[in-house]
């Protein structure tokens, strides 16, 4: 629940950010760079250009979390989709979408984002193309395994015997018992998501400047490391909150939603 | 067994050449021409289509793969376009240096999720255990290359005690069994066996939970056996899934370096894919991609093959 209201503020700064502070986080000063946190007029300090830093991590939550949920909620519907269809037709369907989806589960997870970020080019749409990339196969595995189980069931071949027809049985049957465990699969990944769509920023893959992007503003702090060690450090505190508040709030939602435990 | 082993590595084949087919294309998925690199500025058109026809560009995209294929096969990656050296040349001293950091990581990671999970799985319910969950889902969840960041500053930057970048004595990137050396592997390879020991730390817990449950460990308590002794044998049985999620964490971390290695500037695979992004030297990044991937399936097999050896109950169709 406290994970839930963190989400929510850092959510409701995001979007409000205009209203709760007046700075700009792109206007830049020379004589006002990398001023400590605790500053009169800013807050939680400058950046390496002079630009504030609480109005840049503000306003950097929305490139931020839209980066990081976006790939997750396109997988599970892609992901979902062909999963559902392979473990439901069966068969060859099946065989070739599964070998599909195994060839690109054969890399390992960065490698994959890396790689098709590199060959794309950086940017906001081609790291939101590279993640959903990376998350479709573990989510079509998962529903590819769920639906092929139910589809086996008692009720889905009595459903089938009573005549109705394969579309309903689909939309009736199978995915109002599929979504529960593919969704709860999703929600642990996005925490993930969150923390590489940042690294790929931080890798300079990402978003470009000069937004402000948490990933991308540790990456360009990272040279003052040595002048202004604390500036450098906040866009993490806030990757790190919010993937930490993600992770339980998945924990949180497979307990509640196991009844088997 | 060894029809099972046999079938295995057969099942493996197909993937190995849709991931070959993958790293392939992503020269092709690449915006502009990927010979844009060596092709001389304001190049004619007569002259591109001379070396797109030199390099093979002018045919039909099977071929193109087939005979790249051929090439691979035998060891033949291509030229780098920004040193002009064999890719193959280039990317394996990097895979070495990966090899160390990753392993030296997941080694870390082992034993501190090991220790972690056991102290949890042993008081499952209790306060401490929530305590170790709590830091396992830390470890989980924190941005990695952050924390490399934060180390930096607290132990090279604040204390000075450890070097900040770099990898062997003074960041010359030659790596030795000396202090130097080991005094370079110390930060990176903490801040990469982060996750890796979240990971263990969790299903250690899961998995000495479940064998405590089992009947048996009732029983050697009921024969009189001292805790150390029935300590031993549930560790027997967690230890299959424990070392084989060892396994995947290493395969895992082979490619997942980079951002760590970009942090310490150690001459890794990642240091080299970053590097190879930015110059646009596609025949690096394809050859080093294909080469981790290639030990991503392979280690991947190995667990396989390895737990159902440790674990006659493992029966796979």
């Amino acid at each position: 629940m406290v994970c839930l209201s963190i989400l929510f503020l850092i959510a409701l700064a995001a979007l409000l950010a205009p209203w709760i502070t007046y700075h700009d986080p792109y206007k830049t000063s020379i004589a006002r760079r990398l001023l400590a946190p605790g500053d009169a007029r800013h807050w939680l300090g400058t950046d390496e250009l002079g630009r504030d830093m609480l109005a840049r991590l503000l306003y950097g939550g929305r490139l931020s979390l839209l980066t990081g949920l976006s790939p997750v909620i396109l997988a599970t519907a892609i992901g979902g989709t062909l999963g559902i269809i392979a473990g439901y037709l069966g068969g060859w369907i099946n065989m070739m979408i599964m070998r599909l989806i195994d060839v690109f589960y054969a890399f390992p997870s960065v490698l994959l984002a890396v790689a098709i970020s590199g060959a794309l080019g950086g940017g906001i749409v081609n790291t939101v193309v590279s993640l959903t990339l990376v998350f479709i196969p573990p989510i079509a595995r998962v529903a590819e395994s769920v639906t092929t189980q139910i589809r086996s069931q008692d009720y889905v071949e009595a459903a089938r015997a009573t005549g109705a027809a394969g579309w309903h049985i689909v939309t009736g049957h199978v995915l109002s018992n599929v979504t529960g465990p593919i969704l709860i699969y999703a929600s642990s990944l996005v925490s993930v998501s969150i923390v590489l769509a940042a690294g790929l920023s931080f890798l300079g893959l990402g978003v470009k400047p000069p937004e402000p992007e948490w990933g991308l503003m540790l990456n360009t702090l990272r040279q003052s490391i040595y002048v202004a060690p604390l500036n450098s450090i906040l866009p993490g505190v806030m990757i790190f909150a919010t993937s930490m508040c993600f992770n339980l709030m998945s924990d949180g939602l497979r307990d509640a939603m196991d009844v088997k435990q | 067994m060894a029809v099972y082993i046999l079938r295995r590595v057969i099942y493996t084949i197909p993937i190995a050449i849709g991931v070959s087919i993958v790293c392939f294309l992503l020269i092709h998925i690449a915006p502009g021409d990927p010979l844009s690199a060596v092709m001389p500025e304001g190049a004619s058109a007569a002259i591109i289509a001379q070396i797109r026809e030199a390099y093979g560009f002018d045919r039909p995209l099977p071929v193109q793969y087939l005979k790249w294929l051929g090439h691979v096969v035998t060891g033949d990656f291509g030229m780098s376009i920004t040193t002009r050296r064999p890719v193959l040349g280039e990317v394996l001293p990097a895979v070495a240096n990966t090899m160390i950091l990753a392993s030296t990581a997941v080694l870390f990671g082992f034993v501190t999720g090991c220790v972690l999970g056991i102290i949890a799985g042993y008081t499952a319910g209790s306060l401490t255990d929530r305590a170790v969950t709590a830091v396992a889902v830390t470890g989980v969840s924190i941005p990695h290359y952050w924390l490399g960041m934060v180390l930096v500053v607290i132990f090279a930057v604040n204390l000075g005690v450890l070097p900040a970048t770099g990898m062997g004595s003074g960041g010359s990137g030659n790596f030795a069994l000396d202090w130097a050396s080991l005094r370079s592997l110390i930060l990176p390879a903490i801040t990469l066996s982060v996750i890796p020991a979240g990971i263990i730390a969790r299903s250690v817990r899961a998995t000495i939970a479940e064998v405590r449950k089992h009947e048996f460990v009732q029983t050697l308590y009921a024969k009189g056996l001292p805790g150390s002794r029935v300590f031993v044998h549930v560790v027997k049985n967690a230890m299959p899934t424990v070392l084989a999620i060892m396994g995947l964490q290493l395969a895992q971390l082979l490619g997942g370096s980079i951002l760590v290695e970009t942090v310490f500037a150690w001459p890794g695979t990642g240091f080299l894919m970053n590097s190879a992004i930015f110059n646009r030297d596609l025949p690096i990044l394809q050859g080093t991609i294909l080469t981790l991937a290639m030990f991503f399936i392979v280690i991947n097999l190995l667990v396989d093959i390895a737990q159902t050896a440790f674990d006659p109950r493992i029966k796979r169709s």
